[in-house]
């Protein structure tokens, strides 16, 4: 309804030359929505962020990426995989002070640039800027916990919904990973003879929707090969169900992200397969 | 002296935080105001954790049972009975509290600075054969007495087989537990038992229970509220005082909230000051549906601002568990304690998993502190006097609002309390068609 009537007000104000100048993918906006509807959710709800330390990420980061993509002479790159990082870094870091976010932010969009192997940055930078701030710097941490049930029903049923209807992006591996995770989550529930809710509760956690549909998802960081990225997301779930059960420490997706890359220009070379092309406007 | 030491206190610390203010404190909301909440200090460096549990039980001594899962069999010397005044100490120094100020002249030119200054500052056995229990799969690892309590360490197989093996030897446990205790037999957890020993008890005099202490070393960072859910009919609660070296205490399962506080509330709240607060918790519980962790206060325990009680002696810390302080944990030297307080209201539902935790490097201050601001009453004998009445009245519209909005009270109660009209003033428009 709400979408008729804005084509039909766009059409009479004929902004149909200005929609050319917009990216074509709806997904630019889905992508952008969700991060937002994120965003102003820890914003409102987690007393820890500051929206000073939001602007900052925005700010460095972007400016790094301007700078590098300067310096390398790439005019026409793109910022939306930039502003995405900056979405994802604002809603997992946490500081008491507010050098840390601008840090972060540039440290993790500069690694892509600085990092590569084979033609591909290595890390996923926001996995690299939440690693680097949880290891590296002081007064710096990452709350999991922070979102809220409806906030997060919100965010999987936007995600799911765009996902079904556009079909171009590498989702398989979000696929792969989310399937092996809640598999193994599920497995251990029955096992335990735990209460099924606690199977809801885990989908719940803000951190594992924005890891597989933001981290795990970014083409740059994942193999190149079908079978090899399939084979990537299992054991990237198995290694974050260690870590949270085996181990009993906080932060499993992350750590587990951070410690398999280096499986990914290995997986490269056994399993060889065209890189992966952002198309233009997708950046 | 409580204004000496505030003074001070509060020296330090408009030094050193923009948040921090100095008030008269007036009151305290502390734990025994929720009736049944469980009360646990929680001390927690690496892998090294002493956990002490209050049981604020007040049934037959026959019929007190107390079961927690433990992650390994405990030797005697890991386990102690505390002194309940420990949880007292800790309570009244961390509890929600109330500060009140008075208005100064509005014709001296101090006052007038200070406006300003105020403008720009913003605002936690008996033993059966032991055929019997190898067929129930339950192994009996250790038994010992300590103090007035009776204590089983025991492994199980099957948690039916522990749940009869609990009713053969006399622990009134409820029906349907084994279902709460088969994720931790299969996790191979142990259970650390205990019940009263009528003899031991009477030898202590005491008419109440001492808290049970254990200390042991476990990656796991967390409290086991499934069991205290087993025959639990509405919401209950549980107050956990975290006693960390670094920072803040949250949870990772769970959100973690800060109660609203530092809020001007009218001078009525003063004499109710416990109503307001259980009112207040209440409310914010039930909006957030019994969902959340709250936090309650978050301090450094070496001072407070404004200070609800004094802060603990390195011995009161000792005995509430803290190892690290002069150099007993190895390090040398003495170390920062930080007060993490939690409260949390949970439900069945709500509360699927047992509640896990990270201390993250947060080491911002935070209290639940409750502002009363009392008007200055003198004479008229300046030209700034008029508009410092207007801005009182204006302080006072905001503090009934804010009251109502905090604790879920109704508005023209509130206003009627505070002796100002029922409904706010009408606009002018209103006037003009009435």
């Amino acid at each position: 309804m709400v979408g008729t009537a804005v084509e039909l007000i766009a059409a009479r104000l004929g902004l149909e030359r200005w929609r050319a100048a917009l990216p074509q993918d709806a997904r630019v906006f889905q992508i952008l929505f969700l991060a937002s509807l994120l965003s102003v959710g820890v914003l409102t709800r987690d007393f820890t962020l500051r929206w000073e330390q939001m602007a900052l990420t925005f700010a460095a980061g972007l400016m790094t990426q301007v700078f590098a993509l300067h310096r390398l002479g790439l005019p026409n790159g793109s910022y939306l995989s930039a502003v995405v990082t900056c979405f994802g870094l604002s809603i997992l870091v946490r500081a008491d002070s507010l050098w840390v976010h601008p840090l972060v932010a540039a440290i993790a969009i500069g690694s892509k640039f600085v990092l590569r192997v084979n033609g591909k940055h290595l890390y996923n930078p926001a996995n690299l800027g939440v690693m680097v701030a949880l290891i590296l710097l002081p007064g710096a941490w990452v709350s999991p916990g922070q979102w809220g049930h409806d906030l997060v029903a919100a965010g999987w049923f936007l995600m799911l919904g765009s996902v079904v209807t556009g079909r171009a992006r590498r989702w398989d591996v979000s696929w792969m990973f989310l399937g092996c995770f809640l598999g193994m989550v599920a497995l251990r529930m029955l096992v335990l003879g735990q209460n099924p809710w606690v199977f809801v509760h885990q989908l719940g956690n803000g951190a594992l929707l924005l890891f597989t549909f933001f981290m795990i998802s970014d083409p740059m960081t994942i193999p190149n090969h079908r079978r090899a990225r399939l084979l990537y997301a299992a054991i990237v779930a198995a290694c974050a169900i260690f870590w949270q059960y085996g181990l009993y420490r906080p932060n499993a997706l992350v750590w587990a992200l951070f410690l398999c890359t280096p499986l990914v220009p290995l997986l490269d070379r056994w399993w060889p397969a065209p890189k992966f092309q952002w198309r233009p406007a997708t950046g | 002296m409580p204004f000496l030491r505030c003074l001070a206190a509060g020296l330090l610390a408009c030094a050193g935080s923009a948040h921090a203010f100095c008030g008269f404190y007036v009151g305290k909301a502390d734990a025994g105001l929720f009736n049944e909440a469980s009360q646990v200090i929680m001390v927690r460096d690496g892998n090294r954790t002493v956990i002490s549990m209050l049981n604020d039980y007040k049934g037959e001594p026959t019929e007190f049972a107390l079961v927690v899962p433990v992650p390994h069999v405990l030797q005697r010397s890991q386990i102690n009975v505390g002194d309940r005044r420990i949880f007292d100490r800790i309570d009244a120094f961390s509890a929600p509290r109330l500060a009140e100020y008075h208005d100064d002249d509005p014709c001296s030119r101090r006052e007038l600075d200070m406006m300003k200054l105020r403008r720009m500052a913003p605002a936690s056995m008996a033993m059966e054969a032991k055929a019997m229990d190898r067929a129930l799969g339950v192994t009996v690892e250790a038994t010992y007495t300590v103090g007035e309590y009776d204590i089983v360490i025991l492994s199980a197989e099957q948690s039916d087989g522990l749940e009869t093996w609990l009713l053969q030897n006399g622990y009134r446990i409820p029906p349907g537990a084994s279902r709460a205790l088969q994720p931790y037999i299969r996790l191979d957890m142990k259970f650390f038992v205990a019940k009263i020993n009528l003899a031991e008890r009477a030898k202590t005099g005491l008419t109440y229970l001492r808290p049970l202490q254990f200390a042991f070393e476990s990656e796991k960072f967390m409290l086991p509220l499934r069991l205290g859910m087993i025959n639990a009919r509405g919401p209950q609660d549980l107050i956990a005082f975290i006693l960390t070296k670094n920072g803040r205490v949250e949870s990772t399962n769970y959100r973690t909230v800060k109660l609203p506080a530092n809020m001007d509330v009218p001078l009525f709240v003063r004499s109710e000051f416990n109503q307001f607060y259980k009112a207040l918790f209440n409310e914010q519980a039930k909006r957030e549906k019994y969902r959340v962790v709250f936090t309650e206060y978050f301090w450094d325990m070496s001072w407070c601002d404004p200070c609800a009680a004094d802060p603990l002696a390195p011995e009161e810390l000792r005995k509430a568990g803290v190892f690290w302080l002069n150099g007993e944990d190895g390090q040398g030297g003495a170390s920062k304690v930080m007060l993490t307080r939690l409260h949390v209201r949970y439900t069945r539902p709500t509360f699927p998993e047992d509640l896990m935790f990270q201390e993250t490097a947060d080491r911002e201050n935070f209290q639940t502190r409750y502002v009363l601001r009392h008007p200055w009453t003198g004479k008229d004998d300046c030209p700034q006097v008029a508009a410092y009445r207007e801005s009182v009245r204006k302080r006072q519209q905001i503090e009934a609002a804010t009251l109502a909005q905090l604790t879920g009270w109704e508005l023209g109660t509130v206003r009627t309390k505070m002796g100002l009209p029922a409904h706010p003033e009408a606009k002018w428009w209103e006037r003009l068609w009435n």
